[in-house]
């Protein structure tokens, strides 16, 4: 599925972030079946990389160890394509870039469109350095996704407004993945967005569970969880356990944004 | 530069969208600073009286005699600190100051940035943090101990291969979270845009000065010039005030660690493809599936899988010749020099200076090399003590 604006269309959106190949792939294809089952709208599967720049430990781990098992993109890719022949919410690739350019840039957005992904994130490459990729993409069917941060320029943030597709992920605090606090100001920051994107709007980073997500839920469109999963699924000691685990969260999660 | 931070295709600002703000704020700073006179006059006396600028031009009578051409050491192991990377912290605290910070982070592999930064952060009375590699503080313990005198925090970094890459990556993370309170003092001509620029221009210094001293002495400018390249800092700050000079032939030396076919090297340059890391696009070691190749040196220093987006644009343009010798060759060039001249130079530099050796038979004795000896090799005792020293004179 590859409509992404149906995710938003009744209450938050919960989207929950799996690291591709964290502990195996065959193992991520049953966590994101389970995960939407319990209540996941849509699904990011993370493309491991050695250098992940936007990543606290916990993601930076789970990619580590993809790593260390053979995930490679091209096998990332084909899993999505997997995954998406099973699951009707769309799925969302997010990783850096240099994977993506020694893949090339256009057998990478050709390979993603055929595989029926929805979109892409790359935290690591802003709009001012993303027009090749960004291109390639939109020309096949598959969106783009641009981050915005609290601390960001009204004459960027306007500019982002303007070439925005698909939703906007603000990052909910100064720092990476994973970290404990929300930016102070959240309130006021997402009315600056709302003010300058017509897209909806999906908040992540430090979203460590249900309660949190409770608490931001009214204020955006939609919610992205990453390193409670890997940690709840990690922490379970992978396998049908994690599986298992990650989806309690995530029903857990439904539930609280309702 | 053509587009806003490139060389040619190299550069740019792969970053978070958060560091955004403080790139744009230290761009505009930087752009200041470069004409505001009040600045440069500060940096310049801060240069000659603190950190013991102009460095000398030294004749090596004895090594030219050795190796059959006319051998000049551009002496930036005479810095204070011990280094050229002082030039740029000294440069970059000045900007932190006008930026209102309190507090620099840095990164470092062989301990000698890190110095230059806890120099600089004391001088200035501001808070340091360094991060470092678990193997480089092994490694290079006594440069551990001085920062942590002159009051900064190291931070041990326990993920990869333990090296710089890795101390970069969370002093990165670091800045990300603490953005609007620190300035990140980068090391190199790495990163993203302004700082392969403005770490040019402070470390452009070394060739100016070269250029200046060897008119002095020669009456013509060098023939070649030769530096090592990790990052490229020392490299590009005496190449860049020769590259309109034609005549004048440069060779960035790479590390070539066990060999480049055993696969435990750091010649990025002519070994790497084309990637993006720390926030620019240049020359990358990377497997075929774009994941960033752990690299390998004896030196510290060079331990780097990436380069400076300038010296990939010189590459490609062939303004720049660059090449790469091992470990062994290093060490040996490191004996030579100390033996020869009564100068221990660093492991790093000792690259440069093995090259020269490489080439000694195809230079003529009236063939003028300078060398830049961008630091000294006190700090790399323990690293070449069991190559250099025999058994029974282990300390």
């Amino acid at each position: 599925m590859r409509d992404l604006k149906v995710i938003f269309d009744g209450g938050t959106a919960l989207i929950p972030f799996v690291m591709a190949g964290d502990p195996d792939l065959e193992t991520t294809v049953s966590l994101v079946e389970a995960m939407v089952e319990a209540g996941a709208d849509a699904v990011e599967l993370g493309m491991p990389f050695s250098d992940p720049l936007a990543d606290g430990p916990v993601i930076q781990e789970a990619g580590q160890r993809a790593l260390a098992c053979g995930t490679t993109l091209e096998s990332v890719v084909k899993t999505a394509g997997e995954i998406a022949g099973k699951v009707a919410v769309p799925i969302i690739l997010m990783g850096y870039f240099n994977p993506i350019m020694s893949y090339g840039v256009d057998r990478f957005a050709s390979d993603l469109a055929d595989a029926g992904v929805a979109a892409v994130i790359v935290p690591d490459l802003p709009f001012d350095e993303g027009d090749e990729l960004h291109q390639a993409l939109k020309s096949r069917g598959v969106t783009p996704i641009l981050m915005v941060s609290p601390n960001i320029a009204d004459d960027r943030l306007a500019e982002i407004g303007r070439r925005a597709e698909g939703f906007i992920y603000c990052v909910s605090l100064l720092g990476v993945t994973g970290q404990g606090s929300l930016h102070e100001g959240m309130a006021s920051y997402i009315e600056r967005v709302r003010r300058n994107v017509s897209v909806p709007l999906a908040l992540g980073f430090g979203i460590d569970g249900p309660e949190r997500a409770a608490q931001v839920a009214p204020l955006v469109d939609g919610v992205v969880v990453g390193s409670a999963v890997v940690k709840a699924v990690h922490g379970s000691g992978g396998g049908p356990k994690g599986v298992a685990c990650g989806a309690k969260l995530i029903g857990e999660i439904a539930s609280a944004i309702g | 530069m053509n587009k806003k931070g490139y060389f040619g295709p190299y550069g740019g600002r792969y970053v978070p969208e958060t560091l955004f703000p403080a790139l744009e704020e230290l761009d505009r700073v930087y752009q200041e600073v470069r004409t505001d006179g009040d600045f440069q006059e500060e940096l310049k006396v801060l240069l000659n009286k603190y950190s013991g600028r102009p460095t000398p031009l030294y004749y090596a009578e004895r090594l030219s005699d050795a190796l059959g051409a006319k051998i000049y050491l551009k002496r930036e192991d005479l810095n204070h600190t011990g280094a050229h990377k002082i030039n740029n912290a000294l440069g970059q605290a000045l900007i932190a100051r006008r930026l209102g910070k309190k507090r620099i982070i840095a990164e470092t592999g062989a301990g000698q940035h890190g110095v230059a930064s806890a120099t600089a952060a004391a001088r200035f009375g501001m808070e340091c943090t360094v991060f470092m590699g678990e193997l480089d503080i092994e490694r290079q313990r006594m440069n551990v101990d001085r920062m942590r005198l002159l009051g900064a925090e190291v931070v041990p970094v326990s993920s990869g291969n333990k090296t710089l890459k890795d101390a970069t990556n969370e002093a990165i993370r670091h800045w990300v979270a603490h953005v609007e309170g620190c300035h990140y003092i980068i090391g190199s001509v790495v990163g993203p845009h302004p700082y392969p620029s403005m770490v040019r221009d402070f470390q452009r210094i070394i060739g100016d000065e070269t250029k200046e001293q060897i008119m002095a002495d020669e009456g013509r400018l060098p023939d070649v010039v030769v530096a090592c390249v990790g990052g490229g800092s020392n490299a590009m700050g005496i190449f860049y005030p020769f590259v309109e000079d034609k005549s004048v032939r440069m060779i960035g030396v790479e590390a070539a660690g066990h060999g480049v076919e055993t696969g435990e090297h750091a010649v990025t340059l002519s070994e790497g493809r084309v990637g993006v890391l720390h926030g620019s696009r240049s020359y990358l070691l990377q497997t075929d599936d774009g994941q960033v190749i752990e690299p390998y040196s004896l030196s510290a220093g060079l331990d780097y899988p990436g380069v400076g987006p300038q010296h990939s644009f010189f590459k490609d343009s062939g303004r720049v010749e660059y090449v790469s010798v091992t470990d062994d060759q290093a060490v040996a060039a490191y004996g030579e020099l100390c033996f020869l001249e009564g100068i221990i130079p660093a492991l790093e530099s000792s690259h440069a200076l093995a090259q020269v050796s490489v080439m000694a038979p195809e230079l003529d004795e009236n063939t003028i090399v300078v060398v830049n000896l961008s630091g000294r090799g006190d700090k790399d005792m323990d690293s070449v003590r069991p190559f250099l020293l025999k058994e029974d004179d282990r300390i």
